[in-house]
């Protein structure tokens, strides 16, 4: 069979297809974007598959697909998981007619997220099937046999993957897709319909199919002893078995688990009475090593392997010898840092501009996207930044402590089309409910940017490429029943009727709500549209005073002592440093 | 053995490419090869790093401190940055060309002009390729990072791959003739 390079992601949306998978939803987010951008892009005559406003969604037209009798898969991020939480936990004691996978993305080491949670627990917790992958082969060959194991043991099965896993490439032997029948979907509700009565009754049948599913774990493909030198024992999962093997090679015995929950103790007791020290090594919390302290061994694991961040064979191998000594160079030279900025021509930073002059007059909530990057100098542009959504609702508690304690600043809240979709219309219906001091913005660049440009509600095409009817956002604000007078619909390019917005969003304590309105700059059709429309710097004009060099816009640098702003470098002619140069020295042209 | 290879630059600069067409000409020399990427917050402007591991069998996709045989800096500023990577013996390509981060821009940070001079004073095999001057050249800056894939394959020397055949077949179309004559012309730095 053909093999080929491909991303943990790729290889996942590989194995789902080959799986005979129907129905497929997810929400974008870092590192799982990949695998609904690669079923909506390669497998679309075969898989439904869509873009959900957020993860609950997602996970719960996977479970209607399930339920109705099609193999279904719901993908997301780590966090998205929590988002998902609710429908997970119930799900997983009424079991599906078809195979039901749910794959999260942990992100170890924070590469784009706000935290480093260890979604391992979540199977335990909601007691699912847990399946590690470890590099691309496993994450298609796991996500093909996740939906027979979920239908073997009517049990939802949560394929967790890595950022290391996730967009790693490695070779993978591809397969032919399974002739998968759709169940047929009969009337079951005392399977299905999770009142108290049932839900007691699937208890029990839940708990009772744990025991046979660890039985399984015991003995099945998914967990394997290697044996080696027996004078350690490696216990380890995921992405930590490839690191493990780096450092220790031939010179250890390894327990490789793919299937962690529930865990195979009988597998374990026999791996470590067999070897002379046990070593647990694994990225996160110490999922396994509780769970080799529970069958009795003592092991050395988070005692030494960090708890922080991800593993590399360096760590590991710091972490058990010592010492990591390389042999390497060094210069004393300073380095300045590169974090990520907003683009060239980004309509926020004309919002972020904006804001701020006022920030004496505002606290300010962010929310999860591209603008979170403008927390960053020299826009510090809010203060907080919790949660998808939180940007919204973390706003009226704020207002209220203010209130409170007399202060008479006004709560700002900010977030983008999509995080809007996501979870930011429930805070906006409480901001106005609650009539507090607070002023909502979302920030419209027509979308979802961030994760690379995926299709929202607001966008008039869907994953699968058809034209669809694109959400109005003012219109659903204007539902939520706030007077049309405390709405402002602006280009945050505009310095003058953002100015005007917040004034007007100040001038009043009750709710306010700024939509500012301009598509991204990197959107194929903006950038088409745009054409050749750039800023050029009259150099007889300019006195360097540098007041438009703080946006901190891309485009702009110094050369030979002089401002220079270039086309090639992304400027796209949006005009927010021209609104910054006192001298008139800065010109558009197209 | 395993031969361990970083790239190293800005967000935008092809590095992810480069790294891929590196990675399938790799398979058709038999090796095992696994590729690490870090994506998401780093397309915007960021630094972006991809690391390439080939040899008999490869276990980890990543590496650590004193692990890189080679690494490719797109960037000058990057190439200290990396620095760590490199394995002592090992080599370092970089372009010299400088991209100022936001810091530098603002004038929070001075820009380390000196960098080469720092890297081999420092004892470091440098090999500069001025792959941006070249890409311009030809007629756009975005064939940088052919040409520094030209400059790489060479320094790995890695015969028995149509390396053109492959660079051909994976950037655009119509890019095709610009991003050959890139290779070439890296090839040959």
């Amino acid at each position: 069979m053909q093999k080929v390079i491909m991303t943990g992601d790729e290889a996942v949306a590989r194995g789902a297809w080959e799986a005979g998978v129907t129905v497929a939803a997810a929400y974008p987010g870092t590192p799982s974007t990949e695998i609904l951008e690669n079923i909506g892009g390669s497998y679309t005559d075969d898989i439904y598959s869509q873009w959900a406003c957020n993860e609950k969604v997602a996970l719960e037209i996977a479970i209607g697909g399930a339920i109705g009798g099609a193999r279904s898969l719901a993908a997301m991020k780590h966090v998205g998981l929590n988002v998902a939480a609710d429908p997970l936990f119930t799900v997983g004691s009424t079991g599906t007619n078809a195979g039901l996978v749910v794959v999260t993305a942990d992100d170890p080491g924070c590469h784009s997220s706000q935290n480093e949670q260890d979604n391992r627990h979540y199977a335990e917790a909601a007691k699912l099937i847990l399946l590690e992958p470890a590099d691309s082969q496993e994450c298609k060959d796991y996500a093909k046999a996740a939906f027979e194991l979920s239908e073997r043991f009517d049990s939802v099965v949560l394929l967790r993957m890595t950022t290391r896993v996730c967009h790693s490439k490695g070779l993978v032997e591809l397969g032919e897709r399974e002739a998968f029948k759709i169940a047929k979907y009969e009337r079951n509700a005392k399977k299905y319909a999770m009142l108290p009565a049932n839900a007691r009754v699937r208890h029990a049948v839940h708990e009772q199919s744990l025991v046979e599913i660890e039985e399984y774990a015991c003995d099945c493909p998914f967990n394997r002893i290697e044996w080696g030198d027996k004078s350690i024992g490696v216990v380890t999962s995921g992405i930590s078995y490839q690191h493990a093997r780096e450092v220790f090679g031939d010179n250890a015995s390894y327990l490789k688990l793919g299937l962690t929950n529930p865990m195979p103790r009988k597998l374990i007791k026999e791996f470590c009475s067999q070897v002379e020290k046990v070593y647990v090594i694994e990225e996160g919390d110490g999922f396994i090593e509780k769970n080799v302290r529970a069958c009795g061994f003592d092991c050395l694991g988070k005692e030494v392997v960090p708890y922080c961040g991800e593993l590399d064979a360096g760590i590991v191998r710091k972490a058990f010898f010592g010492s990591n000594d390389v042999d390497t160079y060094s210069v004393e030279s300073n380095v300045p840092a590169r974090n990520p900025v907003l683009c060239a021509g980004c309509p926020h930073r004309g919002f972020y501009q904006a804001l701020r002059k006022y920030a004496s007059k505002i606290v300010r909530s962010g929310d999860i996207g591209c603008y979170s990057l403008g927390v960053q100098p020299p826009m510090e542009g809010f203060d907080l930044c919790i949660c998808m959504g939180g940007g919204f609702s973390t706003t009226i508690g704020m207002a209220k402590a203010l209130e409170q304690a007399g202060d008479d600043r006004k709560a700002f809240g900010m977030m983008g089309d999509s995080t809007f979709f996501h979870s930011g219309i429930t805070g906006l219906i409480d901001i106005v409910h609650s009539g507090a001091n607070v002023c909502a913005c979302i920030l419209d660049n027509s979308i979802t940017a961030m994760t690379g440009h995926q299709e929202n509600p607001g966008t008039s095409k869907n994953l699968m490429g058809y034209e669809v009817v694109p959400v109005d956002i003012e219109k659903m604000v204007l539902a939520t029943g706030i007077s049309p007078e405390y709405i402002r619909v602006v280009d945050p390019i505009d310095q003058a009727a953002m100015n005007e917005a917040v004034k007007a969003a100040l001038a009043v304590k009750g709710p306010f709500v700024i939509i500012t309105k301009r598509p991204c700059a990197l959107l194929k059709d903006f950038i088409k549209a745009n054409g050749n429309r750039h800023c050029v710097i009259d150099s007889n004009k300019c006195v360097t005073c540098k007041a438009c060099m703080q946006i901190a816009c891309p485009a702009m640098s110094i050369e030979n002592g002089k401002v220079v702003i270039s086309h090639e470098n992304g400027c796209t002619g949006c005009g927010l440093c021209m609104q910054m140069c006192k001298f008139g020295a800065i010109s558009v042209v197209e | 053995m395993t031969k361990n290879i970083l790239l190293i630059g800005v967000g935008g600069q092809g590095i992810i490419l480069t790294s891929k067409i590196l990675a399938v000409g790799l398979t058709q020399l038999g090796y095992d090869v696994k590729m690490s990427e870090i994506h998401g917050m780093s397309q915007r402007g960021g630094s972006v790093t991809t690391q390439i591991r080939y040899g008999e069998k490869v276990y980890a996709p990543n590496i650590g401190a004193g692990e890189a045989d080679v690494i490719v800096s797109f960037e000058k500023l990057e190439a200290l940055r990396a620095l760590s990577y490199l394995k002592k013996g090992g080599t370092l390509v970089t372009d010299v060309r400088e991209m100022w981060p936001s810091s530098v821009l603002t004038g929070a940070e001075e820009y380390p002009h000196d960098a080469i001079d720092a890297l081999t004073a420092a004892g470091v095999n440098v090999k500069i390729v001025n792959a941006s001057e070249k890409a311009e050249e030809l007629g756009n800056l975005k064939a940088q990072n052919i040409c520094l894939l030209g400059a790489l394959v060479k320094t790995l020397d890695l015969p028995g791959v149509d390396w053109e055949a492959l660079v051909a077949e994976m950037v655009p179309a119509k890019a095709k003739e610009m991003n050959l004559a890139a290779f070439k012309a890296g090839f040959e730095m």
